[in-house]
């Protein structure tokens, strides 16, 4: 009795906890300020798209949104190449080559990546990178090929030789090998590799800061403080803005929720 | 890249017969190659880099001079570093205690496949595809002094005297950004815990309910010593992430008031770009690269003596 009163008190306290403040965001965006802040929980008296118009036509929202997706899209994309070529690579070489370039690549996994950023700002100084999204592409390509190596090694690792032995009978060499056999293989553990990616990318404010302060390149988190500073205490377009930066993820979110659990507890566990 | 390719050779030497399995290698190190290369000049370098910094005076403009270990000796008896520091340490405790506990709660909670559990794993989880600066933000408003949700209900119960000012008083802020970062990662910590907990056999709690263990004794004899290297694993990985509060922190309050509520993380970037003492904020980052990896080795430890 106590243990079933404790765990329905528990759970519904902490899904109270969630669903509220994503109630009052989503509502809040269809409020005006004044009503957000008398009636933060209650539904939108009208539901109004103004707040979203203000925020594309007086905003530079849509290009802010243009710029993440094109960091996160090209970011993940080329994590995604060289990174399951490395891995094969590392996990099918025989030499003692493999495991040194293992051990190196796993040492970025220690590494907070806000510990380098002074080495980091100082180098993209030099080569002329800020103020580039190839320059923040680059960043977050080299600082996730660590954690992106390490789920794929591992998994590379797992499928069964003979696989590769049959194949290398017909005269397949490494690369027909990765493309016809391994690549096919690791879907399911590309696509949480991707996901995970995806998040960290979309969300990341470290780098963009670090790199960016040009405004028409700026990516949503780092325009989200912007947005802040000009909109003083405005929450109501705060959140409208928060829920356009949210936006994309929820929707896969929600249409892949397996994948999603998968990646990011796997980036998690190994990272 | 030169040591890539003596190291095919070297590697291919005790099988000098096998050209075939030698020139695969050649070829398998040469897939490695990008990835080293992009890793070696954008991740390493810099890395090492920051280490040369950490010994200069370097402003970010003029050109570094070389001051040997200053900056560390000087982080002792500086009382910013010491405060945040400290701050660091409280932080890493809370987001630790509440976050560990509350995950294998609810994941043990939530271990049986119903409707209802799926439907809360996946709302728990939620939070975790958000980014952490509209986390910020949502919960500044939630934390807003006088109109903000929460004070508004804890004046409408009677407890005015808890409605504090969250995010501006130099008592109350760092905790209340610790209660953030553990509604923050909480439901995916919990994901890792349910893993963890379907693998422990059936038959062990089986056993204990045979034996009239009541759920207590079944949660301490049963689920807790075989959950432990979970434990391990999401007591690691709480401790790097909350180090690595970078962004909640900088989007909440950006370390203030008067750097109560400034980590390590956030401490560096303020001391590199806010006062341009690029020498001393690469120093401030060895000492965290280090203290990060003597925390991570006595975690190992204790959690080992456990088992």
């Amino acid at each position: 009795m106590f243990y079933k009163i404790s765990r329905i008190v528990a759970l519904t306290t902490f899904a109270v906890l969630i669903i509220i403040p994503t109630l009052v965001v989503v509502f809040g965006s269809f409020k005006g300020d004044l009503e957000l802040m008398t009636k933060p929980l209650a539904l939108p008296e009208s539901w109004s798209f103004g707040n979203y118009r203000e925020l594309f036509n007086n905003g530079e929202i849509g290009r802010n949104f243009r710029n993440s997706s094109i960091v996160t899209l090209f970011s993940v994309l080329i994590t995604l190449f060289i990174s399951s070529l490395a891995s094969f690579g590392i996990a099918r070489v025989i030499n003692v080559t493999g495991r040194v370039l293992f051990v190196l690549f796993s040492l970025g996994l220690a590494i907070p990546a806000a510990t380098s950023i002074i080495g980091i700002y100082e180098l993209f100084v030099r080569l002329n990178l800020t103020n580039t999204l190839h320059g923040l592409v680059v960043i977050n390509v080299a600082s996730t090929l660590p954690i992106s190596i390490f789920i794929l090694t591992a998994f590379f690792r797992q499928i069964p030789n003979e696989l590769y032995e049959s194949a290398s009978m017909d005269g397949a060499r490494p690369f027909r090998l990765y493309r016809s056999i391994a690549l096919p293989l690791s879907r399911p553990s590309m696509a949480a590799v991707a996901i995970f990616l995806f998040v960290i990318t979309w969300n990341d404010l470290l780098y963009p800061l670090l790199l960016l302060t040009q405004a028409d390149l700026k990516t949503l988190p780092l325009a989200l403080l912007d947005y802040r500073g000009e909109y003083a205490i405005n929450f109501s377009m705060i959140f409208t803005a928060v829920m356009v930066a949210s936006l994309p993820m929820v929707v896969m979110y929600l249409s892949m929720q397996k994948t999603f659990v998968s990646g990011l507890t796997a980036g998690a566990v190994k990272g | 890249m030169s040591r890539t390719e003596t190291g095919a050779r070297k590697g291919a030497s005790p099988r000098p017969k096998n050209k075939l399995a030698r020139s695969n290698d050649r070829v398998l190190l040469l897939m490695t190659l990008p990835a080293a290369l992009i890793y070696a000049l954008f991740y390493l370098y810099p890395t090492i880099n920051n280490l040369r910094y950490s010994l200069t005076n370097w402003d970010g403009f003029q050109e570094a001079k070389f001051v040997g270990v200053e900056n560390f000796s000087k982080m002792a008896g500086d009382s910013v570093f010491t405060k945040v520091l400290g701050n660091n340490i409280e932080f890493t405790f809370l987001v630790l205690i509440f976050q560990t506990s509350l995950s294998l709660l609810f994941a043990i909670f939530l271990l049986q496949n119903s409707r209802i559990s799926t439907f809360l794993r996946t709302l728990y989880f939620f939070p975790t595809i958000i980014s952490s600066v509209s986390v910020a933000m949502v919960w500044q408003f939630l934390y807003e002094p006088n109109l903000g949700p929460l004070n508004v209900f804890l004046n409408s119960v009677g407890l005015d005297f808890l409605a504090l000012n969250w995010l501006g008083s130099e008592t109350a802020t760092l905790r209340a950004i610790a209660f953030t970062q553990v509604w923050f990662h909480t439901g995916q910590m919990m994901v890792v815990y349910i893993a963890g907990l379907q693998q422990i056999p059936a038959e062990l709690y089986e056993a204990a309910e045979v034996d009239g263990a009541s759920r207590w004794q079944q949660f301490k004899s049963v689920t807790w010593p075989m959950a432990l290297p979970t434990t391990a694993v999401v007591m690691a990985y709480t401790t790097i992430q909350s180090f690595r509060a970078f962004d909640l922190v900088f989007a909440m309050t950006g370390g203030g008031p008067n750097n109560s509520s400034s980590i390590l993380v956030t401490m560096i970037y303020l001391t590199a770009f806010n006062e341009f003492r690029f020498g001393y904020a690469a120093s401030q980052s060895i000492f965290l690269i280090i203290f990060i990896l003597a925390i991570t080795a006595l975690q190992r430890r204790i959690l080992r003596t456990k088992y």
